[in-house]
């Protein structure tokens, strides 16, 4: 089926309609698959059993990176393409990026406290994850704040990519500012080296998480397109009271 | 009576639905309290002694966001001229509004106020004490707020202006409690004074605000 | 009840709007203030509902209830709608029927009295301008009060609308209220009293022949 047809948001949901179980079922196996190979990878000889957050952590960080390219990619499929479930796609997008950052944030902090001795920590990878949390949660409050559907997409577009811009000058600003006031101790989130048998686990659970991503976001477009058919239902009733 | 819970429950109603008040209130208070450290360097034991006033900088700004709606949404759209035709007293009307701004701007600010000391590495005893003190301050930074709000939509000028106006009257709202505050935490000073200052600022702030508000209302609106 | 004005002045923004105006209205009459835009009707209606000072002059009412105001006992429809988009049609009206001081149950016949009763769980954000006004004039059935100060209250009203909007000014009148409006054309009164606020020489209302009954076409 060329990627065309997918403009048209009837067939979109009924592809959808289709699609989604198989890809729930299969986002529960690799899950499924990914925790059994977690729980058999080793212990950390420094940090025990708690490296094992790890296996979560990493595969949300990803996830929070990866959902803001894909609202780079939908906001520039509203803007330049003009592709129609653009738009669509972007605001599905938001809020799951949203909580896998805060997922990162949340499991990053639990996996910190018995090696630091408190929740948080402002070094420099995890201010950015910060960083970019509060981003999200700006488009967020910018795609409530506009009620008509297209302008929303449009100011939400314009903000994507100046964040896409400015997500990896951030970046740099943050690290540098924390090398800035550099702890005796250096932090290392990674553990020292990349056994197999963490990184087999490590990349299953990263595709488990990804899987994840699809079917909620597609999930998330069926009924964002649903909600506009509602809108424009409403609509239709207030003119024909007239 | 029914007019004063009608009142409560449209204002209530408005913010909860049009979303720019408890959500954008506490986004902008976890914004302001991440700015912090990147002025002031990732120092825990820094960010720790100063948490409580940083906690209560953040309050105080994000308490102002919604206050311009306060009153700049009604004059835009008539409303404000019903509500002075009204059987209900003007400073009834003005501190009902104040009480569903709080309760929909400022009491979030206080439950988010703990969740947010875990960036500041405060403890326990100190996340209480910043709670209690904003739970019992912010109501002050609200209604001190309406009089700037009246102010500022009979003078059709928004933006800092409110700001510009308010933020002096609150200085002796935030000094009594950041004293309190710390002073439960460093000690020696007790806790006590400052906090019964705190009070009666508050219980001062519920009866001059919508007196003064309403004052301004009046005469402003010609 | 009487509703009165004698040498009433209005100072906007420091210019002189009018002087020496003065008009007397009886229970059951109605007064129509015409004129050019800027002539200071709008400053007149809403120098009666309290929200413009009076800058000379007298106005009374006797005849009412003694502890209300005479903006208290008035409703004044000015050219906004205060319509508050994000509630539904039937909450926007139900508040002003509650703040207001009306009684309970009075919103679901004065939203069908202004054809707006299928459209009451919708949002306001849907309605269209016409339908907005609508929404605005019905708190005057929701909610009673004698006197009504309206400002072009058939703006954005199509045929249809200002015919039932005529309807329900004949019943205020009928059953002993005043009502003062400032139009630019005809709202189906006949004999009402006619104030025209551009003429040269005193201010005083004259007997109209009647203006035409019905809307216009």
């Amino acid at each position: 089926m060329p990627i065309i047809d997918l403009a048209n948001p009837s067939r979109f949901l009924a592809l959808v309609g289709r699609v989604l179980p198989w890809l729930a079922a299969a986002t529960v196996c690799a899950f499924l698959v990914g925790l059994y190979y977690a729980a058999l990878a080793p212990d950390d000889y420094q940090q025990g059993a708690t490296v094992k957050i790890m296996f979560i952590h990493v595969p949300n960080a990803w996830l929070a990176m990866f959902c803001w390219t894909v609202m780079t990619v939908a906001a520039l499929g509203t803007l330049v393409w003009r592709h129609p479930l653009a738009d669509v796609a972007a605001k599905a997008a938001a809020p799951l990026g949203a909580a896998f950052t805060f997922l990162c944030l949340l499991t990053g902090s639990l996996w910190g406290r018995p090696m630091w001795g408190t929740y948080w920590v402002w070094d420099g990878r995890l201010t950015s994850v910060l960083v970019l949390f509060l981003m999200y949660l700006g488009v967020l409050a910018l795609w409530r704040t506009v009620e008509e559907p297209s302008r929303a997409a449009r100011a939400a577009a314009i903000l994507t990519l100046v964040g896409a811009i400015n997500l990896p000058i951030i970046k740099f600003s943050v690290d540098w500012w924390a090398t800035l006031h550099q702890p005796a101790s250096v932090l290392r989130l990674g553990g020292p080296t990349i056994h197999s048998s963490i990184l087999v686990p490590l990349l299953i659970m990263g595709l488990a998480f990804m899987l994840l991503f699809a079917t909620l976001h597609l999930a998330a477009m069926r009924n964002e397109i649903l909600r506009r058919r509602v809108r424009t239902l409403r609509l239709m009733q207030a003119q024909a009271g007239a | 009576m029914s007019a004063v819970k009608a009142l409560l429950v449209r204002d209530m109603r408005l913010a909860v639905r049009l979303g720019g008040g408890a959500p954008m209130g506490v986004l902008f208070f976890l914004i302001v309290v991440t700015l912090m450290p990147f002025a002031l360097g990732p120092d825990l034991a820094l960010l720790r002694r100063i948490g409580p006033a940083i906690l209560w900088l953040g309050a105080l700004l994000a308490s102002l966001l919604a206050l311009d709606r306060l009153f700049a949404a009604d004059h835009e759209d008539g409303s404000l001229d019903l509500i002075l035709t009204s059987r209900l007293p003007l400073e009834l009307t003005v501190a009902v509004k104040a009480l569903a701004h709080w309760l929909t701007t400022g009491l979030p600010l206080v439950i988010a106020a703990p969740v947010l000391a875990l960036f500041l590495d405060l403890d326990p005893p100190a996340m209480a004490a910043v709670a209690l003190t904003l739970l019992v301050g912010t109501p002050a930074l609200t209604f001190i707020g309406t009089v700037g709000a009246a102010l500022a939509v009979t003078l059709r000028r928004g933006g800092l202006i409110l700001a510009v106006l308010v933020l002096p009257l609150t200085i002796p709202v935030l000094i009594f409690g950041v004293a309190a505050a710390n002073a439960a935490v460093i000690g020696p000073m007790p806790f006590g004074p400052p906090f019964t200052i705190l009070c009666a600022l508050s219980l001062i702030s519920f009866v001059i605000g919508p007196f003064a508000a309403a004052a301004a209302l009046r005469h402003g609106l010609e | 009840m009487r509703l009165s004005a004698t040498g009433l002045a209005c100072v906007r923004s420091g210019r002189e709007v009018f002087t020496g105006l003065g008009f007397a209205l009886a229970a059951g009459e109605a007064l129509l203030v015409l004129g050019r835009n800027g002539a200071g009707k709008s400053s007149l209606l809403r120098m009666i509902a309290g929200l413009v000072r009076i800058a000379s002059g007298r106005l009374a009412l006797e005849g009412g209830e003694s502890e209300l105001t005479l903006a208290e006992q008035a409703h004044y429809v000015g050219h906004q709608d205060a319509v508050k988009p994000a509630l539904t049609v039937k909450e926007n009206l139900e508040f002003w029927t509650q703040y207001l001081g009306g009684e309970r149950g009075r919103s679901d016949p004065a939203l069908d009295a202004l054809a707006l009763g299928n459209l009451a769980a919708l949002p306001a954000a849907y309605l269209s301008a016409g339908q907005k006004r609508r929404l605005s004039l019905a708190r005057l059935v929701a909610v009673k009060r004698p006197i009504w100060l309206l400002d072009e209250p058939t703006s954005a009203l199509d045929a249809a609308a200002q015919e039932r909007l005529s309807g329900l000014m004949r019943g205020h009148l009928a059953a002993g209220g005043i009502i003062v409006a400032a139009t630019h054309g005809p709202v189906g009164l006949m004999g009402a009293k006619e104030l025209r606020l551009d003429a040269s020489g005193p201010l005083r209302p004259a007997e109209s022949e009647g203006a035409a009954p019905g809307g216009a076409a």
